[in-house]
């Protein structure tokens, strides 16, 4: 994007002020670098969300911005429901709480690395990956209903992981204000044989070991060590979520001239807060949040099985899960004292810093990780939050690097097979049932997470605290 | 991921769009024609009729665990009736490399161009 479009306010604050239809600025918090790198939609797209109603105190845009279905994605966007504040599935997401979560095994990196291909072929063989993967369970209508409205507390407590793994999931572990009623019939038969799936995509489950430790304070209290095995999973709410998403977007195109709302890009497509819509909405979304939480607890256990049979040394214990497409209310002081809002994360990540009450206590020092997947290739990083990213940007940060290119170019420029030998001679081990997937996801398509990361440390929208490169990748 | 489809009528633009979803998939060369269902979607106009058809689309391949090769499109005012032929996901042949999301209201557009040609096309999240 051409810089002279904004105001610098900082090395990393870029600042488009009101004007117009938009009732607040924008912010987008880069470097130089990144912003110049950016496409033009990012202007435009988080200067439209700045136009609708109740949008409060700014339009923000992460280090990782790119265009996206209305919202760019890394846009974050806080909305009061007592100023006629709207909730946009596309502000969401069609992966609903798409996130990432991430285990320590209590291994060192030597005693995986004789047994990585093992470990690969477990994974592979217990996670099911990929397009027309079919969970190992199969949910009646009576079950999904308490799934969508249990979450990851649900699957506890049908044998997948214990309750200590709840302490350590966002809303531990089940979303309150579910309703499994609002969730049609489709978007539940697109689920019920996907319980426990990975998906395809940029979806993965990756062993990874610490490779750097930036603030040797605050990664001892993750019980992140040099040189240990942690793994991390990469999903969201699967069909469930995508139906949810397509559903709604419709609706809400559909109900905007009702209730009065002008939308500057039809994919901005909202319901007021406050509204029939706005409130099956909220209800659907949250039963989709539940779905998956729900789903990163089943995959947990299943990636226990697999470690049992190759490593049974290892104890995997839940870091933290995060889900970077969420719309949740919370409470932020704007200016002007604390207001209820509700705060869009679309290709964000939530970063509660120190001191946040809905914290567990483990985390009531250092602010909550947050974890930033990578690609096959390159590194994934841990964040923290920090105590100035609630003034920020409603405590939030970026989620990933995104595409540099599209699937389409990464095709012409790489062959899945070749991809997957060119990993194993830097001893990354490959698993995918879909070699035209691993060409499409190969690290060359991928921006540069490192910069995403240092842009967002320096932001101060959350901590660098370790890096962990990558050992066996199974992807779907 | 885009896709587009073009023809000399608009019910021909929205088959070859329909292809084209299947393109994002698999080769849709490879997949046989061999099972026939029915989809109905309806819409207050045709770019929404569009993305309705698609996310019909998507739907049953994501429920039927099928691809689909071949379309056939109806219009009647606001209403699209639908049949598509296909067979269904075996993993070794058809190496299918994403699963599609759901259609979206990107670059949605459904048109005739200077030549009279018809033009029915969207992004799809994957």
């Amino acid at each position: 994007m051409d810089i002279s479009q904004f105001m610098r306010h900082s090395e990393t604050e870029w600042f488009i002020e009101a004007s117009g239809r938009m009732r607040v600025p924008s912010v987008i918090y880069a470097t130089e670098e990144l912003v110049r790198n950016m496409d033009q939609k990012v202007f435009e797209q988080t200067t439209n969300v700045a136009m609708l109603p109740g949008i409060v105190k700014a339009s923000y845009a992460m280090p990782d911005a790119h265009w996206g279905y209305g919202f760019p994605i890394g846009g974050v966007a806080a909305f009061d429901p007592d100023e006629g504040g709207v909730v946009s599935a596309g502000g969401v997401g069609f992966d609903v709480s798409c996130g990432v979560r991430t285990m320590t095994t209590g291994l060192i990196a030597e005693e995986v690395e004789p047994v990585k291909s093992q470990l690969a072929d477990a994974l592979f063989r217990h996670v099911p990956a990929g397009v027309g993967s079919r969970g190992k369970i199969k949910l009646s209508d009576a079950e999904l209903d308490e799934m969508l409205a249990g979450g990851a507390s649900w699957a506890v407590g049908r044998g997948y992981g214990t309750p200590q793994d709840l302490e350590r999931v966002e809303e531990r572990g089940r979303m309150q204000g579910a309703r499994p009623e609002a969730v049609s019939e489709r978007a539940r038969n697109r689920q019920r044989e996907e319980m426990g799936t990975l998906g395809s995509g940029n979806h993965y489950c990756e062993v990874q070991r610490v490779a750097d430790i930036y603030d040797a304070e605050i990664a001892s209290a993750f019980g992140l060590r040099l040189n240990e095995v942690v793994i991390s999973v990469h999903c969201g709410s699967r069909g469930l979520g995508h139906q949810i998403g397509t559903e709604f977007l419709k609706k809400m195109t559909l109900s905007a001239p009702g209730y009065g709302i002008e939308l500057p890009d039809r994919e901005l497509a909202c319901a007021p807060i406050n509204s029939p819509v706005g409130e099956e909405y909220m209800g659907a979304m949250r039963a989709a949040i539940n779905c998956a939480l729900a789903n990163r607890q089943i995959i947990t256990q299943l990636i226990r099985l697999a470690f049992a049979e190759i490593l049974p040394q290892a104890e995997l214990k839940l870091l933290y899960d995060v889900s970077h497409n969420t719309c949740k209310v919370e409470e932020h002081d704007p200016g002007g004292g604390r207001r209820r809002l509700f705060v869009h994360r679309k290709g964000a990540t939530r970063a509660f810093g120190p001191g946040h009450p809905d914290l567990p206590e483990v985390f009531k020092k250092t602010g909550q990780p947050v974890l930033i997947g990578g690609t096959m290739g390159t590194a994934s990083y841990i964040l923290a939050g920090t105590s100035e990213g609630e003034e920020r940007s409603f405590s939030s940060s970026c989620h990933g690097a995104g595409r540099a290119m599209s699937r389409h170019q990464a095709l012409k420029q790489w062959k899945g097979r070749g991809m997957v030998d060119y990993l194993a001679g830097r001893g990354i081990v490959i698993r995918s049932p879909s070699m035209r997937g691993v060409a499409e996801e190969a690290p060359g398509a991928y921006k540069d997470v490192g910069a995403v990361v240092d842009a967002a440390d320096r932001a101060r929208l959350s901590r660098k605290i370790a890096r962990l490169e990558p050992m066996v990748c199974v992807k779907g | 991921m885009g896709v587009r489809g073009v023809g000399a009528t608009k019910e021909e633009a929205f088959e070859q769009a329909a292809v084209a979803l299947t393109a994002v998939i698999t080769d849709p060369e490879g997949v046989a024609p061999s099972e026939e269902i029915d989809v109905e979607c309806e819409a207050p106009d045709d770019e929404l009729l569009l993305a309705e058809w698609l996310n019909a689309l998507i739907y049953q391949v994501a429920t039927r665990r099928m691809l689909f090769a071949r379309f056939e499109v109806r219009f009647d005012g606001s209403r699209l009736s639908g049949k598509a032929w296909g067979e269904s996901v075996d993993v070794g042949r058809h190496n299918p490399a994403v699963e599609v999301k759901g259609a979206t209201y990107t670059q949605l557009k459904v048109a005739r161009d200077k030549t009279g040609a018809w033009l029915a096309q969207c992004v799809v999240d994957v």
